[in-house]
Parts: C-alpha cells; structure tokens; sequence
C-alpha cells in the first residue's frame, strides 16, 4: 500500500492548440474519465479537456463517494454494474492506490411496502448481473453491529437488501489517475480555462469561445454538470435540468469499524465510514434551485436526527466538516448520455446525486460514442431525445440521494 | 447559513422547510408547436444561474402563495426582504 502512497502523480501540462480532435469542457470525474478512455481505448489523444477552476474541484469534489449498482430498472443496474466493475479494475489498470474499498451496502425497509421494494430490488438486480440479496433482520444485525432495529421503536427494520458490490473510493485519486493517464498519452488538460460560447459553423457546433481565446473542435462534449444548460442554450437546446444542492457531513473519529454503507430510503439518508474513520452522513436534496454551496445547520440537525434513530452510537459523535454538492438534477432521476440532435455537440449531463459511481462507465460509454460516432447500446436508452419519445427512466427510489 | 423567507400575509420570517416551491414555467415564444411546448412545460428548466423569480407556498404558515426574487449563485432572497 504504501509504494502507492508515496508515488506522486505527475501531470504534464501544456498550452493550449487553435484546435482539437474532442474538447471536453469540464474537468471532472466524467470529463477527465472520457479523455482518458478516448486515448486508451481508441488511441483518439487530440483531445483537450477545458476546466474552469481545478481539476476535480467542482462536484468530483464533493460527494460522498458512493459507488453501486443496486439500481431498480434493467437499464440503470445493467449501466452502473459496468462502472463497478471497471471500478474494480481501475487501481490494477491506473496503477495508482484509489482506496477503492468493498464494503457492502445495506438498504433498509421499514414497512412491508419497503420489504417488497427491497425484494424486488434484489431481483432485478441479480438478473442483471449485479450482486444483491435480500436480507432479514437478524442478517442485519451480523453485517452492522451497530443498528437498532427498533428504530427507537418508531421506524423497525423489518429487512433490507444487501449489495455486496457496494464499495468507495477516495475522490480525487480517482480525477487525479485519470488525468495523469489521459495526460501521459497526450491529452490535453487546461485548468482556469472557462468556457464562455460555443462556436457554431451554420447548425454545427465547432468549437468553444474561452477566456483564452477560441479553440477549434471536432466534437464537443460537455461534462459540466448543471452548468450545462448555459452552453446548450447557446446550441439553441432546452434541458431537462434542474440543479439543486445536497449536503453532507463527516463527524469525528468513531473508534470502531463501521463495516457496511447503510442507506434507508424512508428516512433518507445514508451512513458510511471514511478511511479516516470519520462518519459520513448525507441525505436529501435543498428544495429550492441552486447554484450555491452554502452549507447550514438545519440540514445538519434534521441529518442527525434521523441517523441517530437507526444508530443511536452517532450521538456521542461530534461534526468536524459539511459540504456541499450541486446536483444536476433530471426529472425521471436517470442520467442524460449522448447526442443532443445538434451537430458536433454531445452532453453527459443529469447526474443529479448518482454522478461519482458512474465515472468509468460514463467515461468509457461516452468516449465509444465519440470515436465510433455510434451510441453503445448501453447507454442508448439514456439519450436526451427519451423524455420526447415518452421513454423516460424512472427510478427515484433508487437514486434518491447517494 | 440558510435560507428563510419572509412570508406578507401571515407576516413572519420561516426557515424554508415551511415553504413548498414552485416553479413559474416559462416556455419560450420561439416553441410554436403545441407538442413541443407540451414537452417544454412537462420537462424543460431554464435552470438560471442568477436571479430567478420564483413562488413559495407557505406551507408552514398561511397556506397561501408567495413570490420571490432570488439569486441562486449564493441563494440571497431579494425581495422580499427578510
């Protein structure tokens, strides 16, 4: 572990070409794992990624780092299984310590109705290759010592499903491996570079306007977020995208080892340990539209509370840290992948709260897209033209919030 | 920090957790087909990083609606004040 450890990254950086094969505009998670499948998988290196602040300082930066597949519609369990396990790979392929850590996840039902959306979730996961299994209370209690499922007598675990593909990794280890392998084989990575405009040819986008002057594209995909929804506009594209904050909070050291994720849909929120051994807790998303990540207390108390219920141990502990996300939210809770009908311009937008899970996969699918200018089936159902076609992909109860 | 509103019927400043949001649709002009408007309305966001006006109901409270000017880059309610 510790030769890992100890051997930094090294980013080559470089200016700025009048032009590019790809220009990525957001140097997150997303943008930077498509770079880097780009020249991986498809020797495609022409590729500039464009990031207005840091590499991996927008939402790559504050989630929770969650990564699972325990999804409840065919589609979604199919999309995300392939991102754990490219997860799975990524240490061996990156050759860089991630802290990828499998630790399981327990989804808690509190009601018959629950029980049977937990069995159901157990099922069509284990059709469609992702690891799931419904458990009962006494299971419960082996894998998380800590619970009471009395829930303080008002919210009783009555069973869960257990998804043992449940696992974490360490944020920006995974943005910075990503980075440096796209960048050791050419690609481009200019950070402080903001994106302002797109630049048109007739109806066809061929490239961005920034505040370093305009870059010359063949295909420009964005990966930013909610922020998208400006650039689209200017493709003359509406979005289905809401962008909304979501907060979370570390508390301090907690001696023991908390083994599992632990998730409750009805009370919404979820529980993990950190590396560090701090308790990260997360829950539902601010009501109001938003750009801005101001975290408070209300959020915090309302967190505990409910954490509190199922955990009573997280009473003794204290909070060091809160941040927050913002979620660029879809309204059937499923991301938006591919083509936008407008020529030379591709999003991959909507990851709401799910976005961390999905980087390699994202990254890999949407990198295909650009080279082979073919959707992957994959990723075909999860194209922008859905909500028009009345195939949208509902699945709030399991994307809910982490 | 937090958000709280500033309610002027039943007068009083709430935390926004007793407010429902709602959104004014706004599709635009240039749409002139009724199905695509139909879509705009159902699924399209302006999503304005800016202000935005926008209406709370006062769930919490008087159970009537309110409207406010706000800007989502650092959430500061403009009007009504606070």
């Amino acid at each position: 572990m510790n030769e890992y450890v100890e051997r930094k990254v090294t980013f080559t950086w470089s200016e700025p070409r009048s032009s590019y094969d790809v220009v990525i505009v957001g140097g997150g998670g997303h943008g930077l794992a498509t770079a880097y499948y780009l020249a991986t998988r498809h020797g495609i290196t022409n590729v500039a990624v464009l990031e207005r602040g840091y590499i991996g300082g927008g939402n790559s930066g504050r989630n929770t780092t969650v990564i699972r597949s325990n999804y409840g519609i065919p589609e979604a369990v199919r999309f995300y299984q392939r991102s754990v396990e490219l997860y799975e790979g990524l240490e061996e392929e990156t050759d860089r310590f991630l802290m990828h850590d499998k630790k399981g996840l327990l989804w808690l039902a509190h009601t018959e109705m629950g029980a049977r959306a937990e069995r159901a979730r157990a099922e069509v996961n284990t059709a469609f290759g992702a690891k799931t299994e419904y458990v009962e209370p006494a299971q419960i209690k082996e894998i998380c010592p800590q619970i009471d499922l009395t829930g303080n007598g008002k919210w009783p675990v009555v069973g869960a499903s257990y998804h043992s593909g449940g696992a974490t990794a360490r944020h920006d280890r995974v943005v910075w491996a990503l980075a440096e392998g796209a960048m050791n084989r050419g690609v481009h990575v200019h950070q402080r570079t903001t994106v302002t405009g797109l630049v048109k040819d007739g109806e066809r986008v061929v490239g961005v306007a920034t505040d370093r002057g305009t870059i010359g594209a063949g295909t420009v995909l964005s990966a930013t977020g909610g922020w998208v929804t400006r650039l689209a506009e200017m493709a003359g594209l509406r979005l289905p995208i809401r962008s909304h904050p979501l907060q979370a909070f570390v508390t301090n050291h907690y001696e023991l080892q908390f083994p599992s994720l632990l998730s409750s849909g009805d009370l919404l929120f979820y529980v993990s340990q950190t590396a560090r051994g701090e308790m990260l807790m997360g829950a539902e998303l601010d009501p109001q539209p938003s750009y801005s990540t101001r975290a408070g207390h209300p959020f915090i108390q309302s967190c505990a509370q409910r954490a509190i219920t199922l955990l009573p141990f997280l009473r003794d502990l204290r909070v060091l840290r809160q941040w927050t996300g913002i979620c660029d939210m879809s309204p059937d809770y499923s991301p938006i992948m591919g083509t936008t009908g407008v020529d030379g311009f591709l999003v991959t937008t909507g990851w709401g709260t799910w976005g961390f899970k999905a980087i390699p996969a994202g990254g890999e699918q949407m990198a295909e897209l650009i080279a082979t200018d073919e959707t992957p089936e994959l990723i075909a159902p999860f194209s922008l033209d859905r909500f028009a076609r009345d195939r949208t992909l509902a699945d709030r109860g399991s994307s809910g919030t982490h | 920090m937090s958000l709280t509103l500033y309610c002027h019927h039943c007068r009083g400043k709430r935390p926004l957790s007793d407010f429902v949001y709602g959104e004014i649709p706004k599709v635009p002009d240039s749409l002139t087909d009724p199905v695509e408007r139909d879509l705009d309305r159902g699924f399209m966001h302006d999503n304005v990083e800016g202000v935005v006006v926008e209406r709370w109901f006062c769930h919490g409270g008087c159970h009537r609606w309110i409207t406010v000017r706000r800007d989502t880059r650092n959430d500061t309610v403009l009007s009504p004040e606070t």
